[in-house]
């Protein structure tokens, strides 16, 4: 299967809302060893002036590959998730991922470029915090919170 | 204690951690990203798509590496900026039941820039394992008060 070159300029509208929890940080934090207080202790957070529990500082992924799925779930892309590598990854923060957060993420395919048998495809998520619960209708009011941009190579046959 | 810009210079050494990886790391990864990719978990999947074995997440690699810079930091949101290539997969052996390592990834951190209009230290990471480079480019943008 090949990856479709029509996908450049693809964008996917920011779907479901992602609610950022207490434990969730916890979990993420120790997944990655971090140890950081503001990452499990409340007090420690609000102390160096942050609402809530600071997500550490790849935490947004978990929104951008939510909206990356939205991609490779699509029929029409042809990629094939098996074969997926990732070949770089970048988070640019506007303000801290904190508990409380409502995200939504809104995907951009930046670039497909074919690489021998397979492909690169760059994608961008702009992740912005909404204040109610419909990513729709808060469209006016949201925040900018992060832009996380990805490529991934998809691995052609014998590559 | 956080850092302070002027105590700064391009060059200065931040230290360094050396950190074992398990398969249970990759598993525990897996769960709190929510990235279920069977290459970092399942033996014969990995080697059925032409892997070498299991790998760690190139993002479990990433988020462990940044911690370096986070704790040097004091707040985890001075992080403004972080970039990587993936220029090698980090292979992990299996070995569950064993008090043995199943990957180690030692991370290195200096001082790459500096830019006083903004306030902010590129602190670039050295990230090897298996004597590889296996994160290219890995700079993390800190702002500093």
């Amino acid at each position: 299967m090949t990856i479709n070159p029509d996908l450049q300029g693809r964008s996917y509208p920011a779907a479901e809302v992602y609610d950022v929890g207490r434990e969730k940080i916890r979990e993420f934090a120790r997944a990655v060893k971090a140890t950081h207080p503001a990452h499990f202790d409340v007090e420690a957070a609000r102390s160096l002036g942050h609402a809530d529990l600071v997500a550490p500082p790849t935490f947004a992924i978990i929104v951008a590959q939510r909206a990356d799925a939205q991609l490779i779930a699509d029929p029409a892309s042809g990629i094939d998730f098996s074969r997926v590598v990732h070949a770089d990854q970048r988070f640019v923060h506007h303000r801290p991922i904190t508990a409380g957060d409502r995200l939504v993420a809104e995907l951009h395919v930046d670039g497909v470029r074919a690489m021998g048998g397979g492909a690169m495809i760059t994608t961008r998520a702009e992740i912005f915090a909404v204040t109610g619960g419909d990513a729709e209708a808060d469209a006016g009011q949201r925040v900018p919170v992060a832009t996380t941009t990805s490529s991934i190579l998809v691995r052609g046959e014998g590559q | 204690m956080s850092p302070t810009f002027t105590e700064l210079t391009v060059g200065q050494d931040l230290g360094s951690r050396t950190m074992e990886v398990t398969r249970t790391d990759l598993v525990k990864y897996a769960g709190a990203s929510g990235d279920f990719n069977p290459i970092h978990w399942n033996e014969a999947f990995a080697t059925g798509v032409g892997l070498p074995g299991v790998i760690a997440h190139g993002m479990f690699t990433m988020g462990a590496a940044v911690q370096l810079v986070t704790d040097w930091a004091g707040d985890p949101a001075a992080v403004v900026d972080f970039q990587t290539r993936f220029s090698k997969p980090v292979p992990v052996a299996d070995t569950t039941g064993t008090p043995d390592a199943g990957a180690v990834i030692e991370v290195g951190a200096v001082i790459g820039a500096l830019d006083a209009d903004a306030g902010t230290a590129r602190v670039d990471l050295t990230v090897v394992s298996g004597g590889q480079k296996v994160l290219m480019k890995a700079q993390a943008v800190v702002k500093v008060a």
